[in-house]
């Protein structure tokens, strides 16, 4: 009970933290928006381009754009070394990674949301009858990113050059992450969905299983001095 | 060491008369599908190097002796070469037989994430100052790449079920004669020797150095006292 | 109470604590004195468990710390050169977040003690990007105590506070052994290791050189003729 507690007490410092400051939020957006314009210039896709490439640009964007958020997850705590504080306090370690994660997801999946009204308004994306699925998918995906996001963002941060460190660690190995998430997306996308949506859809479940659980294991070696 | 370094030059011998000489020319790609053997056995070796450096940190992790992070870096140092043998010998293989340098089958396309993941390691690993810390911290990193290691295998076969591509022949085996295959496994049997004489070599390298760097603090000691 | 036994943390060759032994009782306050890089930090660190030894046995109130960490760091409080506070967050906010992590009971009563004692009620509400650092600081030092700890650890607490700050934590060192509790402090400042405490450790290579009580005029006169050795000797 305390260890959820506390993860709860994390989690809630650092939404008021973001929604003080707004930092992540701000940058993933306006990455989001910059995207959108430039996806446009670079192929001016037709309709039927647009279903072809759209699940693949929209996570592309999300993965980008949460790399961005998550290069600040740790900034708050490195300011005034507060991030020591933190280990200091009767908290075991892995309620540290988990409310920082739940943060972190929280932050994405915000920002997602609105840069997929976005599409969906930019690019005439049929998005409402897929609202229930894309949800779940989008709450998938972000899930299996953010859990390991977390970790090696903590991981890089140690390290002289962190804000390039981070995508070198995490976009190896979060592909399979996007490889299920792109391609349950394509899968809703056609009429009736494909029938490797509900295969894909396990797959990701699968790997959020793994790489929620590991990263709870590991944290406190990359936390200790 | 000796009798390991013998014997790994006569297994390299054999299987250059394996390869070379006693394996039959293949039909349709002619002399250079040759290098199909080593091509294929430098992909196996190299999971085997991430499978050294996933036990090697595991060990770290509970033990802390820095021999074990030594013996870690060491096998993420031979295995990224043979990475790269397979990243090379790759195009060299499919551009004479298929025309193209390369394409995102399955196999190419993990030892490709393969590749990066031993290179995010190695980067990591020059960019942590305190030694202590570089070991905890790659270990962690060791650990999630070796466990991701094989999710990116399946995501990417289960990816191409559902996008054939064009080129390429079927399964590993297949369209081999007892000839090759025998060939097959014997050059995979010596690179594995090869892979362990290096990862011997390139350990008690690091040894030296170590003794090296504490006898030049004694020295350097003993000069100011 | 703190009790270290046979404590060794090394990594490779280099070593950075070979076998440390130490006990100090409820009421003490001990200074570990040595030059950078001799291992005070990381004594004080191995206490918090922050850093795990390779061998031996840290107990912080008869709690063994290795095996049970967060039941240790409930009785531990720690001051060292960064803040520990969140900028974005209120004066109320930065305490009201520590005292969830510690479980602490009537928390919004301690944390208004706590902040007229630091003669900053006033500004509860505000916004810690807004402060002095003085200010800063003296928040700090009432985050660092508002879980009232067994154990304080020190590690160069003096170095970078104002006077009034400085002032205060010192009052408050003193208010805090008279209580019985323990303190521990590292410093490679002689002069203010020697003001405050009765007992000091000389720490060099990651040992317990020597211990001398605070009468002790002719180590003084020693140890501070050893203290400016230079640094690059020891590496």
């Amino acid at each position: 009970m305390t260890f959820f507690r506390q993860t709860g007490a994390i989690f809630w410092k650092d939404l008021l933290t973001e929604y003080r400051t707004k930092d992540s939020l701000t940058s993933m957006l306006m990455f989001g928006l910059l995207v959108i314009l430039m996806f446009h210039f670079a192929f001016e896709p037709d309709s039927l381009e647009t279903e072809r490439y759209g699940p693949g640009l929209l996570w592309m964007t999300f993965i980008f754009a949460g790399i961005l958020g998550m290069n600040r997850a740790f900034a708050s705590e490195r300011e005034n070394d507060s991030l020591q504080a933190l280990k200091l306090a009767p908290v075991s370690w892995g309620a540290i990674y988990l409310g920082k994660m739940l943060a972190n997801l929280l932050f994405m999946l915000l920002a997602e949301a609105v840069m997929l009204a976005c599409f969906t308004v930019f690019f005439n994306f049929d998005l409402i009858p897929r609202l229930g699925w894309m949800s779940a998918i989008v709450l998938l995906g972000t899930l299996g990113f953010a859990s390991v996001g977390t970790i090696l963002a903590a991981v890089s941060m140690n390290t002289r050059m962190n804000d390039v460190m981070l995508p070198v660690l995490l976009l190896p190995i979060a592909l399979p992450v996007v490889i299920g998430a792109v391609e349950s997306t394509s899968a809703i996308f056609t009429d009736p969905p494909g029938e490797a949506l509900g295969f894909w859809v396990k797959f990701l479940v699968v790997f959020n299983i793994v790489f929620v659980t590991l990263p709870l294991l590991l944290f406190e070696y990359v936390l200790e001095e | 060491m000796k009798p390991l370094a013998w014997t790994t030059c006569a297994a390299m011998l054999l299987s250059l008369y394996g390869v070379f000489l006693f394996a039959p020319t293949e039909a349709t790609m002619g002399e250079v599908q040759r290098i199909f053997y080593f091509h294929v056995s430098s992909a196996w070796v190299s999971f085997l190097g991430i499978f050294f450096v996933f036990v090697y940190s595991v060990r770290f992790l509970s033990k802390r002796d820095r021999e074990l992070d030594t013996k870690a870096l060491a096998a993420a140092e031979v295995g990224s070469v043979f990475a790269t043998i397979v990243m090379i010998t790759g195009p060299l293989w499919a551009k004479p037989v298929w025309g193209i340098w390369w394409t995102w089958d399955a196999r190419l396309t993990s030892a490709f994430v393969l590749w990066l993941i031993y290179l995010g390691y190695l980067m990591l690993r020059r960019l942590v100052e305190s030694p202590e810390q570089r070991a905890r911290l790659s270990a962690v990193f060791g650990v999630l790449g070796a466990v991701d290691a094989p999710i990116v295998y399946m995501s990417n076969r289960w990816f191409r079920t559902q996008h054939p591509s064009p080129v390429i022949a079927g399964g590993e085996g297949s369209g081999l004669n007892t000839e090759m295959r025998m060939v097959l496994y014997f050059t995979f049997l010596a690179l594995v020797l090869l892979f362990v004489y290096l990862w011997r070599m390139r350990y008690e390298l690091e040894h030296a150095q170590e003794d090296l760097e504490s006898l030049q603090r004694q020295a350097r000691l003993q000069e100011a006292l | 109470m703190v009790r270290l036994e046979k404590v060794e943390k090394w990594f490779g060759r280099t070593s950075a604590l070979q076998g440390v032994d130490l006990v100090v009782q409820p009421g003490e306050f001990l200074v570990f004195l040595g030059r950078n890089g001799a291992g005070k930090s990381t004594l004080l660190r191995v206490v918090a468990r922050l850093i795990k030894p390779n061998s031996g046995r840290v107990e912080v109130c008869g709690i063994d710390v290795l095996r049970h960490p967060e039941a240790g760091r409930e009785k531990l409080g720690f001051v060292a050169h960064g803040s520990y506070l969140y900028r974005s967050l209120t004066a109320f906010e930065n305490l009201q977040f520590f005292a969830k992590l510690y479980g602490l009971r009537n928390a919004a009563d301690r944390i208004l003690t706590a902040l007229s004692w630091v003669g900053l009620k006033e500004s509860a509400h505000r916004r810690v990007e807004g402060f002095s650092r003085g200010m800063q600081q003296r928040l700090s030092i009432a985050r660092a105590t508002l879980h009232e700890p067994q154990v304080l650890l020190l590690d160069e607490p003096f170095s970078g506070l104002d006077l009034e700050a400085a002032e205060l934590l010192g009052e408050w060192l003193r208010h805090f052994v008279a209580g019985g509790r323990t303190l521990l402090m590292a410093t490679h400042d002689l002069e203010q290791g020697l003001s405050a405490a009765r007992r000091w450790a000389l720490i060099d290579r990651g040992g317990i050189v020597e211990e001398f009580a605070a009468s002790d005029l002719e180590a003084r006169e020693r140890y501070k003729r050893f203290l400016k050795v230079r640094r690059r000797d020891v590496l």
